[in-house]
């Protein structure tokens, strides 16, 4: 591997090349790519959770002026692959749960076309649905592995004999709700099949990978890799819900293969993302903490119950994070789900991580209360030296330097550790901190060109940029790897016609996308010198991780809480973070990772809850005015930092991904501060004034 | 969305006629919420009216010194009013405090009373909902009733009034003007609304054609002394849980005279009699506010729900008031 020692692009506060595009307007996005003719789909939804059609009847939607086709189970395309069933659209006349696409109206416009689809008679043999999530549920199952690939359950030495030996326990069981993604960019494509030699399908999808969504889509329609093309330059926020093509993606694609030739576009409603295109489960985290009066940790356990969907597992890696915190010879994480009459869950910011660090890391503020030591103190005592589990070392990790740093940063050597005691005006006041990880992912393949274009250079890759920077962090990369100023490099991506790149996930994107990059500047190089000729081009691969480390980032989050004191408003004025990340490709884009991962895990502590209507076993308050997300009025001040860290193993840049490490630990930081605040300890979140109303003095 | 045809009236005598004589037709005002509706297929008019260039922008003041907003004052306008901000402080505060900026610059005073509940079962044509289809059943019951009614609620609708601007209107006795297809009359505020019964489709007593014109807000003093308390599960842009307008007059350490409404807890602008007739007389103090707001919700019923229904609404608004009250009473004695 090669390591960039001495970089100088990399770390440059470089404004956003594709900024301008957006901020005027001009910046295409999926659902306005210029297409002729295009005509518009609406999906028809099923309004029952499980059952079977038994009559649909199109008559009326196909009667309407402007309506070019209507796809029902009966009328579409056999699929090559339903091994997805989330993709195996309009296949047969099962329903598996409420909102699933039954069919499918294609009109001249999209007024046109949702008015059809109101028209579509649906009469169904309805059965008994079963839409809710318990831990005492007697059909709990341990999936084979959680995502991606990690094991379901782990178990060092006796946890129960140490916990009933241990001089201090916390045991409690900690909730996260139902959270959907909510890209401001809803889940939108234009689609054009064009019969020709064979025929071939373009795609221009808001996607975080356009290779990864070419594959999927292969599969399930049997086409050659090649004969589909995916594009997507910028995407308006995907939080992971755009990470794996959702079956609009398949719809889209369904309905340009019925109208040969002719663009249609697709966009799903706000309403319709709360069906089709993921979120994350609702978690209930059973934790277990045993300690010596010193505060060192003699036993840990994490036992997640969540949901799945019946028609398609996703089992989320709720109690992996719990595996690497902090040292204990006695720990336990097991995950059981419950397989619902649900959408499909799936990836959304963090997943694992974000409700995984929430009950430990609020357990862990619990046990620091108990033993009347410092919340600080006790996670510094708890420092593993090597990874738990693995045994190996940590190629960096600074949890404890995050930590010292928020903790100068954030005053916290002045609080007094007492609930409820501070008053300002009519809100109670309090802080709280807790800790953050994410691990360094490398996806396996992904692979740059590097071609030398007069006197710049030309590098191209199918990576995404869903708000992150990509656009200009990877030529800071590039700059370097070569050898130039960032200004001599030009990147091309969000294109399958570019060398093929891993999805946007996992926080992956600058490790994998910036290792191949490095390793085509060092073939050019090694090839041509420090001039290579115009037209010279090399390419180069992401290379295998070195797995004789443990590579994760890590950071601590600071809250203060307001409570008010006559509603039990909760109210958070100010957050803090301090990351331990690696090298910083760009401080200007990292900061707004940084803190926008905190805004929404400020989000999840206070407001968003998708509510489940288990009668009907649909989220009923699907939409933005009554699915709450926090608004600027939420978020005053909001700092994040980061510490200098030399970490020359985890690649070529020494960077981490920074993604998804600002909403981790969020939601335990407010609810610790709400603690503080007031003395309640809200275990469920959101945390909303009803939760804390009660403990509350009136007058 | 169902088509439907679109028209421009030369003047509102107009517009009620062209309304008044197709059943199914709608005024269009700002739009704010029944372009929602026509989206949603809450609704599925014929005819769509368009109102909002004929009436009045204007906020009048007529000799008797009451203030007369036309229809077509937009929510940004009539909270920025000076007149209002300095006699009708609850009626600025109440605007400013619903919605956001962009809603308030398109929605109307004439409008803004007619917005609809916000009861996402009332929104979701694939649930049964009374009001939206009479007979058909409350979804709501059971469901998700954060959100709804604790006061004067039927077996048949639980749904709650969305509007801010409404409570502030219902307790400062403000008249609403209104031009129908027999001519013009006027309905106190107070009387606008209707408590749902065994016919929640009807949210107002205003007749098919009815388009509200101005609404007077008659001189009060007690108004200048007065505020609005708005309780919501985020810092914006969210409808009230509770919320409480309220105007009091103070001598020597006794509430003369109140006024009280509340907000978020049935399907009317509740105006608070029982707690005024406590007020009036007591001395300021927490214990009376209490009283005031224990004699108001002596026949409140919670419901049970999802996410542990909206009991928490009761002493919410109980606290809630005595907060209000305590403010503006400190306020005053400054």
């Amino acid at each position: 591997m090669t390591f960039l020692s001495a970089p100088d692009a990399i770390g440059s506060d470089l404004p956003r090349r594709d900024g301008p595009a957006k901020v005027l307007g001009t910046a295409v996005y999926a659902y306005e790519t210029p297409a002729d003719g295009a005509a518009y789909v609406h999906p028809v939804q099923a309004t029952i959770a499980r059952g079977r059609i038994t009559e649909l009847d199109t008559t009326a939607a196909e009667a309407l002026d402007g309506v070019a086709a209507v796809l029902t189970p009966a009328t579409t395309e056999r699929l090559a692959s339903t091994d997805d069933r989330e993709l195996a659209a309009l296949q047969d006349e099962e329903v598996a749960f409420r909102g699933q696409v039954i069919a499918l109206v294609v009109a001249d416009s999209s007024e046109t076309a949702r008015h059809a689809a109101s028209l579509v008679e649906v009469a169904y043999a309805q059965q008994a649905h079963d839409a809710e999530l318990r831990a005492d549920r007697d059909d709990l199952y341990a999936p084979e592995q959680v995502n991606p690939t990690f094991p379901t359950d782990t178990a060092e030495g006796d946890v129960e004999a140490a916990l009933a030996a241990a001089e201090v326990t916390v045991q409690q069981t900690y909730t996260t709700a139902m959270n959907h993604n909510n890209p401001m960019e809803p889940h939108a494509t234009t689609a054009l099949w064009d019969p020709a030699d064979g025929g071939s399908l373009t795609l221009w999808d808001s996607t975080q990978g356009v290779h990864p969504t070419r594959a999927a889509l292969a599969r399930v329609f049997g086409l050659d890799e090649q004969r589909i093309r995916v594009v997507c330059p910028y995407v308006g926020g995907g939080f992971g819900s755009k990470g794996q093509p959702h079956v609009n993606v398949v719809l889209a694609a369904l309905a340009a293969r019925a109208l040969p030739g002719q663009p249609v576009r697709l966009a799903l409603t706000r309403q319709q993302m709360f069906c089709l295109a993921g979120y994350r489960t609702p978690t209930i985290l059973r934790c277990s903490l045993g300690a010596d009066r010193d505060g060192t940790l003699t036993a840990l356990a994490v036992d997640v119950v969540e949901q799945t969907s019946r028609i398609k597992e996703f089992a989320e890696q709720t109690g992996v994070p719990a595996r690497i915190m902090y040292a204990t010879a006695n720990r336990r994480t097991t995950h059981r789900l419950a397989a619902l009459d649900v959408p499909v869950p799936s990836w959304m910011r963090a997943p694992g991580e974000c409700p995984g660090m929430f009950g430990p890391e609020v357990a862990m503020d619990e046990l620091a209360e108990r033993l009347g030591m410092d919340p600080i103190d006790l996670r510094v005592r708890n420092e593993p030296e090597v990874e738990p589990g693995s045994g190996k070392p940590f190629s960096s990790r600074n949890l404890v330097g995050c930590l010292r740093e928020g903790a100068e940063r954030f005053g916290w050597s002045r609080r007094d550790p007492r609930p409820g005691v501070r008053r300002r005006g009519a809100w109670l006041v309090g802080t709280g901190v807790a800790a953050s990880t994410y691990p360094v992912n490398r996806m396996s393949q992904s692979t740059a060109v590097i071609r030398r274009v007069g006197d710049r250079y030309v590098a191209e890759i199918g990576a995404a940029d869903l708000g992150t920077g990509t656009w200009t962090t990877l030529p800071q990369i590039a700059a370097d790897a070569l050898g130039v100023p960032v200004s001599r490099v030009e990147v091309r991506i969000g294109d399958t016609d570019y060398p093929m790149a891993s999805v946007a996930g996992g926080s992956s994107g600058m490790t994998t996308w910036g290792s191949a990059v490095v390793e085509a500047a060092r073939a050019l190089r090694e090839r041509y010198g420090n001039e290579p000729p115009d037209g010279a081009a090399a390419s180069g691969s992401v290379g295998r991780p070195d797995d004789r480390y443990a590579m994760h980032a890590f950071g601590a989050q600071f809250a203060e809480a307001h409570i008010h004191t006559d509603t039990g408003e909760v109210r958070v004025p100010r957050l803090l973070g301090v990351f331990a990340a690696g090298r910083i490709i760009n401080p200007r884009t990292a900061r707004s990772q940084f803190i926008g991962g905190m805004t929404m895990g400020l989000s999840m502590a206070l407001h968003e809850s998708s509510v489940l209507d288990p009668r009907s076993g649909h989220v009923v308050n699907h939409d933005l005015a009554e699915y709450h997300i926090t608004v600027n009025a939420d978020v005053s001040e909001i700092e994040a930092y980061w510490l200098p860290e030399h970490d020359p193993h985890v690649n070529a840049m020494g960077s981490k991904g920074i993604g998804e490490i600002g909403i981790v630990g969020t939601a335990a930081a407010v609810s610790n501060a709400v603690w503080h605040a007031c003395g309640v300890r809200v275990r469920d979140l959101p945390i909303t004034l009803d939760k804390v109303l009660p403990a509350l003095e009136e007058g | 969305m169902r088509p439907f045809d679109y028209r421009s009236p030369a003047d509102p005598a107009e517009a009620v006629r062209t309304v008044a004589g197709d059943p199914t037709a709608v005024f269009l005002g700002g739009g704010t919420n029944l372009v929602d509706h026509l989206k949603l297929g809450v609704v599925a008019p014929r005819l769509v009216v368009g109102v909002a260039g004929l009436l009045s922008t204007e906020v009048e003041e007529l000799d008797s010194g009451t203030l007369r907003i036309g229809a077509g004052v937009s929510n940004s306008e009539l909270a920025a009013d000076p007149r209002v901000r300095e006699r009708f402080p609850v009626l600025s505060q109440a605007l400013l405090s619903g919605a956001s900026g962009q809603l308030r610059n398109m929605a109307t005073t004439g409008g803004n009373p007619l917005q609809r509940t916000r009861c996402v079962y009332f929104q979701d044509v694939t649930t049964p909902c009374n009001k939206r289809r009479p007979g058909s059943g409350c979804s709501a019951l059971g469901g998700w009733t954060r959100n709804h009614a604790i006061l004067g609620a039927s077996e048949q609708c639980v749904a709650v009034h969305p509007s801010d601007m409404a409570v502030a209107m219902t307790a400062l006795d403000a008249e609403v003007r209104v031009l129908g297809p027999d001519g013009e009359r006027t309905v106190p505020f107070g009387a606008l609304h209707r408590l749902p019964g065994d016919t929640p489709e009807r949210d107002t007593v205003l007749g098919h054609g009815e388009l509200i014109t101005a609404i007077d807000l008659p001189a009060l003093p007690i108004a200048r002394r007065s505020a609005y308390r708005k309780v919501r599960d985020r810092a914006s842009y969210a409808f009230a849980l509770v919320s409480v307008a309220a105007a009091v007059e103070v001598r020597d350490g006794v509430i003369t005279d109140a006024r009280i409404a509340f907000g978020g807890v049935a399907h009317v602008p509740w105006r608070a009699r029982r707690a005024e007739d406590v007020l009036r007389g007591s001395e300021v103090s927490d214990r009376r506010y209490r009283a005031a707001a224990d004699a108001e919700l002596a026949d409140a019923r919670p419901l049970d729900g999802l996410d542990g229904g909206n009991g928490f609404k009761i002493p919410l608004l109980r606290r809630t008031l005595a907060a209000t009250l305590r403010d503006l009473v400190r306020e005053g004695a400054r």
